[in-house]
């Protein structure tokens, strides 16, 4: 029989109201056969874990085209903690200065995707998270 | 602590976990479940059902609102569909619920349709079982937007509400069978577009249509004082869901429906009919998964191939594998 389906949470923090690459994101994890919970625009950090808890992902994909980044990111990593799911691998996406990209890895993210990424990589690279996270709970 | 002890103390990653392990048909569900079912049958099961666009969503944002409103807490299972070409899927119904967030005395869940034929997940009757278990007053499902012919939520939930919007079909669309049967209350939204006052119209002329009939062969006497139950009149409503205009109204609809439900003994009808189908549903689910694991695929191809050429046809291989059931 088929295997179960990933789950991922796109989201959108802060205030630009962009959300073409947070759609065209969920459509390629749709495409490859997940199922995507999409938030919408203008989500707090609050509002994307509480949701990443309720939907029980295991994985968050959040789009920052405000250059708020820096102030963001961390919120929703200490959100994701204080909710006790800092397990779930959270992928950033969006123009993110390459000077900024250390730091948000240092801070536990699991890969940062800038302006011409294809879609191929980020897919591959959810579901390799996705699927390494699995291993080392059930090893 | 088990999954199911630690749903019952309030526990929302316990129940979340629970919700996708019973997606995923996890050989511990059935435990999960079977632990909870004594804690459950206590919360109002609510469907809202209508075509894609009509604004359940936004519907279901608004009369949430309103039952925490109230004080009762309130369970949200969202449904929306599967790709039948990646067996991938958007859930997108959280985008209009964003008014709820950081209540904690409301859990949305999202699910996707994963197959499922008639608006509703396989596993949602399950998933609205655990809510109930869990302590939620009201548990509220959002169909994926169905046609005609989606009324498998009306078997599910106590009350099920349709939705129209403007514009959506005549006099001859109102009186077909389906969806417009299964609903206890009637909701037109977008009251403030043009045309709503048309479809009410129409929906209310079906609607006297339909009470006129049953009132005469159903309840001959029904202002009778030996007749215990009056019947129920389905309302037909209009709400401006986005703005939340109509809708403490059809709350109070909703109360006085599960008051009605509770008080002529057709709740435990409903209850009774729910419980059948899920049985039943496992049931069919066990016989066919046993079927799947006795046949091999060689066999199963082999057939399929015997009968695209026409050597022998669909109805006697299946009655051949069914013989393979021991």
């Amino acid at each position: 029989m088929s295997t179960n389906p990933i789950r991922v949470l796109i989201a959108k923090p802060g205030l630009d109201g962009h959300d073409r690459g947070a759609k065209v994101v969920a459509r390629a994890l749709r495409d490859d056969g997940m199922e995507v919970v999409y938030t919408g625009l203008r989500q707090t950090p609050e509002m994307i874990a509480e949701a990443a808890l309720h939907e029980d992902v295991q994985a968050v994909g959040v789009s920052i085209l405000s250059g708020a980044h820096n102030a963001l990111v961390p919120r929703v990593m200490t959100q994701l903690q204080d909710k006790d799911i800092s397990h779930v691998p959270v992928f950033v996406g969006g123009i993110i200065p390459d000077e900024d990209v250390a730091a948000l890895l240092n801070l536990g993210v699991a890969a940062v995707f800038g302006p011409g990424t294809r879609t191929g990589e980020i897919v591959a690279a959810v579901r390799g998270a996705v699927e390494r996270a699995a291993a080392g709970a059930s090893g | 602590m088990s999954l199911a002890k630690k749903i019952i103390s309030g526990d929302r990653r316990a129940l979340a976990r629970a919700l996708t392990l019973i997606e995923d048909g996890d050989a511990a569900s059935e435990r999960i479940l079977a632990e909870l079912h004594v804690h459950g049958g206590k919360a109002h099961l609510v469907g809202v059902t209508g075509a894609p666009g009509v604004g359940k969503s936004t519907l279901v944002n608004a009369l949430a609102q309103s039952v925490r409103s109230r004080g009762d807490t309130v369970g949200v299972l969202a449904v929306d569909p599967t790709s039948p070409f990646s067996s991938g899927a958007v859930l997108g119904d959280r985008v209009r619920m964003r008014d709820l967030a950081g209540d904690k005395g409301i859990y949305i869940r999202s699910m996707a349709t994963r197959g499922a034929l008639g608006g509703l997940a396989h596993a949602t009757a399950a998933a609205a079982d655990v809510l109930d278990a869990a302590g939620f007053d009201r548990v509220l499902i959002e169909t994926v937007g169905v046609g005609q012919a989606g009324v498998e939520i009306s078997a599910n939930v106590h009350t099920t509400i349709v939705l129209m919007a403007p514009g959506s079909g005549d006099y001859v669309q109102a009186i077909k069978a389906g969806i417009l049967e299964i609903a206890d209350i009637l909701v037109v939204n977008k009251a403030d577009l043009p045309g709503a006052e048309q479809t009410r119209a129409y929906l209310r002329s079906t609607l006297t249509m339909g009470q006129s009939v049953r009132a005469v062969a159903g309840h001959p006497h029904r202002e009778q004082a030996d007749v215990p139950s009056p019947g129920w009149e389905v309302p037909l409503l209009t709400t401006v869901a986005s703005v939340g205009e109509g809708v403490d109204e059809l709350l109070q609809s909703l109360v006085a429906h599960h008051d009605y439900l509770a008080g002529s003994g057709e709740l435990d009808n409903r209850q009774r009919e729910r419980m059948r189908a899920i049985v039943e549903s496992r049931l069919r689910n066990r016989l066919y998964t046993r079927l799947v694991q006795q046949v091999s695929q060689q066999r199963f191809d082999a057939l399929l191939q015997a009968i695209v050429a026409r050597e022998t046809d669909p109805y006697s291989a299946a009655a051949s594998l069914m013989e393979d059931l021991d």
